[in-house]
């Protein structure tokens, strides 16, 4: 497929950035190949470090073919040998082995290269500043921008880095196989908890219909991923469309607000690579107060509006602004509480 | 471009951050993991603005930026005292220093205070936050360096410091809140104790190792005789903490301080350098003369000396096996000027005070003893100095200018020392004195583009062409020595220096340093020599005496007093 006719087909088939941002991928693809400069490499981000999000890991094991498919497209449209799977240490020792037979027969036909940074599992690893920088060898932290990570990536040369299921896409695409689906993962209290494939705009209702998911309990739901993902009350189900990196974890609506916040604060805590103050400091201050007052403790609202107001403000990267999103949206939507503007 | 900062209208230049013409115009806003010198590290989220007009920036009316991050855009108008940036700023300082705990009572750090400066002028309160301090032990590096994990708030400035000076031996490590100081778990990579990470630091939680107690301790004992002697750098600098401008010279302010300290007698280092320069230059025509162990290297900075040692072992033959100024000095101090003043050496404390920490180490080391005796007993740094005037309420403003005793006295040549460059200089004035007659030397630095660091130049003494170079911070030094590497005869004679600009860009130095306060600096050592009657070591009739004494001691107690040796280290000690 010549490259303005496959960015065509792919705006076409709305391919977008599955790891959670949605970018149209199409157009981060031209404005690599626009730069008219030397592109280093591909990178596959495989890093899926957010809790209970399995969709990469479903397809490293049931579809590696077109995963490194879709690297391969993209190594052909930006005329790059050389490519990188930033992945999961935990998928690297379930996986390695397939993709590393399929990816040396690429090297043994072509003469291309492929680079498998293991990372240990971590949330910012999949940052794409601090992916670069841990692939660099430096520490895994995120990068001041400008300029763009993608642009100065891996010494200084321009990089394409795309999610798993965003090169998955794009093999189905030039294979002739695409369908409007995406994959959800399903978690919590659920009677079949797992990875689908389900229509790209179904709303959260009907993937808990389709997959038999849909309990007959009152909850709520996170979805786009445990960590960083919006909270919605039952009935906003109907009309909320899936969203992010795609997951849906259900919880119980009488689960106790302690242990909801407590769960985040500590992912957060132990997550935060500690590079700025009120990501490092902050989360260490929710964390921590939420072990000092214990279950049975009033919570502590004002420090929690006070941290996740900083949070949001002045994080340096996207991880740090994060936990505001499912901690305002569980305040608001399934607590009933105000939550500034 | 005009922006706006607080509702006053500025000329910015294009690239510029905010916080920068905000500095540049000395609009307060509080800063941690900035510094002029080095890429902007964006961490600690403190010096934030929120933007009121947007102009060419096109971001939204209202947004908190941090103004180090923030560029330059016409028509930008910010605020850092909206009630939106006030009290993000407060959270963020107050969550940055949680942790931190006052140590004003021991803090060597002699005024300057990042900390003190936040808590007045953004109202903070540092129990708001629960304290994420643990029990972290402190680390000492060496004689030299502590740093204390417990008070680092991870701005990287230190880390960061380190590698520019070319060692990289500190580093960050930790998720979340244990992201703190360490050290690199690289064997092949050790601290020279220079010190740049105590210079960046704006915590003081890596600092010197403070000998102010001690040295309290002895001026108090009425059975010594403490005497003190001051390094060139640190008269141009010291004013800086006491509002003075930067490169002012207050050596005579510091010789009056020092006798109301109860110091017993105030000589300097400059006599002391007198002494090297004319040892190390008689080295030097020994050299050329024999054609042997060129090109050779000084040995003054006991930072590039550890760096040799450690890392680059090959080029110890081609250190001068002169001792350095305070070394010497003290030395002195304890055999030839005990005798002549009927003294017990046991008796006599020699406090150097430096714009070093690396001196620190180096008056530790055994190798140095003169009968058993340390030449030097404590160094101070510029900061302890001043933490020390300050304790005692001494005004510098205030004292009448007092002069030095007898080995107090120096030529201009040795005021030079403090500077990159200056030993090269002064050994050349000697130089060209002993094979000509004639001290004047015009030397046409050659500077190589880009890179104040290294500066070359061929001077012709007489019948002799030298090819000599000068080079500062350890990163040059990597270079010129690969140069050298390659092709022995590049240079006869090179000046290395660990610090950016030599000793007055020192790791005991007043804080702030930068490249623009170091200039400053240089520029007041040069007028000092310049301004000297006497400019050439040979000169200084006190010097003489001393090596007229050693001249008529055995070959072996003369090499004791005047020369050292060093050791393929290869690690640590």
């Amino acid at each position: 497929m010549n490259p303005d006719t496959l960015l065509a087909a792919m705006a076409a088939a709305g391919i977008v950035g599955r790891g959670g941002a949605s970018f149209p991928t199409d157009l981060k693809w031209r404005r690599l190949k626009d730069l008219g400069r030397p592109i280093g490499a591909v990178v596959c981000n495989a890093s899926e470090g957010e809790p209970s999000v399995h969709k990469d890991a479903y397809l490293l094991d049931h579809y590696p073919d077109r995963v490194v498919g879709g690297m391969v497209v993209a190594m052909e449209f930006l005329g790059v040998r050389e490519a990188y799977f930033n992945i999961n240490r935990r998928y690297f020792e379930r996986y390695g082995r397939h993709l590393l037979s399929i990816t040396n027969q690429i090297t043994a036909d072509r003469g291309w290269i492929f680079h498998y940074f293991i990372e240990e599992p971590s949330y910012i690893g999949g940052e794409t500043g601090a992916l670069l920088n841990a692939i660099e060898g430096r520490r895994t932290q995120p990068r001041l921008s400008p300029p763009s990570p993608s642009i100065q990536g891996i010494r200084g040369q321009p990089v394409l880095l795309d999610n798993v299921e965003t090169f998955y896409d794009v093999d189905r695409l030039v294979t002739g196989d695409f369908q409007p689906t995406r994959l959800a993962t399903v978690t919590g209290p659920v009677p079949a908890p797992g990875v689908y494939q389900v229509p790209r705009d179904s709303t959260v209702n009907a993937v808990l219909v389709a997959t038999n998911n849909r309990p007959d309990f009152t909850f709520f739901a996170q979805v786009g991923g445990s960590a960083s993902g919006e909270v919605i009350n039952q009935e906003q189900t109907t009309t909320y469309e899936l969203t992010g990196c795609g997951a849906i974890e259900l919880y119980r609506a009488d689960t106790p607000p302690y242990q909801i916040l407590r769960r985040w604060f500590d992912f957060y805590a132990a997550e935060s690579c500690g590079k700025c103050t009120p990501c490092r400091e902050g989360a260490y201050q929710l964390s921590r107060s939420f072990a000092a007052i214990g279950p049975a403790g009033p919570l502590p609202w004002p420090l929690i509006r006070t941290i996740v107001r900083t949070m949001k403000r002045t994080s340096f990267c996207d991880l740090g602004n994060s936990l505001p999103v499912p901690v305002e949206s569980y305040m608001k939507n399934v607590l009933g509480m105000e939550v500034a503007a | 471009m005009i922006v706006t900062i607080n509702g006053q209208a500025l000329e910015a230049q294009p690239g510029q951050t905010i916080l920068q013409l905000a500095l540049e115009h000395r609009i307060s806003l509080a800063h941690f993991c900035y510094h002029e010198d080095l890429t902007v590290e964006a961490n600690c989220r403190t010096c934030l603005v929120e933007v009121v007009t947007p102009g060419d920036s096109r971001l939204p009316i209202g947004e908190i930026v941090p103004a180090c991050t923030l560029t330059a855009a016409a028509g930008l108008a910010v605020d850092s005292q909206t009630d939106q940036a006030i009290s993000l700023r407060r959270d963020n300082l107050d969550l940055l220093l949680s942790h931190y705990q006052p140590h004003c009572h021991d803090c060597p750090r002699g005024g300057s205070c990042a900390v003190t400066e936040a808590i007045d002028q953004d109202s903070l309160d540092l129990t708001r936050f629960a304290s994420s301090a643990t029990d972290y032990p402190q680390v000492r590096l060496g004689k030299a360096i502590e740093y204390d994990p417990n008070l680092c708030i991870a701005c990287n400035l230190c880390v960061k410091a380190c590698e520019a000076v070319g060692v990289g031996y500190l580093r960050l490590a930790g998720q979340g809140v244990t992201n703190r100081l360490t050290v690199t778990d690289n064997p092949a990579v050790e601290c020279v104790y220079c010190g740049q990470c105590t210079l960046h630091c704006p915590v003081a939680a890596i600092r010197e190792q403070s000998d102010l107690s001690a040295v309290e301790a002895a001026l108090a004992n009425p059975e010594l005789t403490v005497v003190v002697q001051m390094a060139p750098a640190v008269r141009v600098s010291i004013g800086e903490l006491f509002g003075f401008p930067v490169g002012k010279n207050l050596e005579r302010q510091m010789y009056a301080a020092f006798r109301r300290l109860g110091f017993a007698k105030i000589f300097d280092v400059n006599w002391g350098a007198d002494l090297t320069t004319m040892i190390e230059a008689e080295e030097l025509l020994e050299r050329l003369e024999h054609g042997a162990g060129l090109p050779m290297f000084t040995s003054c900075c006991p930072a590039w000396v550890r760096f040799v040692e450690e890392a680059h072992p090959d080029f110890i033959p081609n250190l001068t096996t002169s001792r350095s100024p305070q070394i010497q000095a003290g030395a002195a101090y304890k055999t030839w000027w005990a005798e002549t003043a009927g003294l017990d050496p046991q008796r006599i404390v020699v406090v150097s005070i430096m714009p070093c920490t690396a001196k620190k180490h180096e008056a530790n080391q055994p190798k140095l003893a003169i009968d058993g005796l340390k030449p030097v007993d404590y160094v101070l740094t510029t900061r302890e100095i001043a933490s020390l005037l300050r304790k005692h309420r001494i005004d510098l403003a205030r004292l009448t200018p007092a002069d030095p005793d007898r080995l107090g006295e120096y030529s201009g040549a040795a005021v030079l020392f403090g500077a990159s460059g200056g030993v090269v200089e002064a050994a050349m004035r000697t130089a060209a004195f002993h094979l000509t007659g004639d001290a004047a030397v015009t030397i046409d630095w050659q500077v190589l583009p880009e890179q104040p660091t290294i500066r070359q130049a061929t001077v012709v003494l007489g019948s002799r062409r030298l090819r000599i170079a000068v080079v500062s911070t350890l990163q040059s030094a990597k270079q010129v020595l690969t140069a050298i590497r390659e092709n022995a005869r590049t240079y006869d004679y090179v000046e290395f220096m660990a610090c950016p600009g030599g000793c007055v860009g020192g790791g005991g130095q007043p804080v702030p340093t930068s490249r623009r306060i170091i200039r400053q600096r240089q520029a007041g050592l040069r007028s000092i020599d310049t301004h000297k009657t006497n400019r050439l070591a040979q000169h200084n009739p006190a010097a003489l005496e001393f090596l007229d004494y050693c001249a008529k001691m055995p070959a072996e107690r003369r090499r004791q007093l005047l020369e050292t040796s060093y050791a393929m280290t290869g690690s640590l000690d």
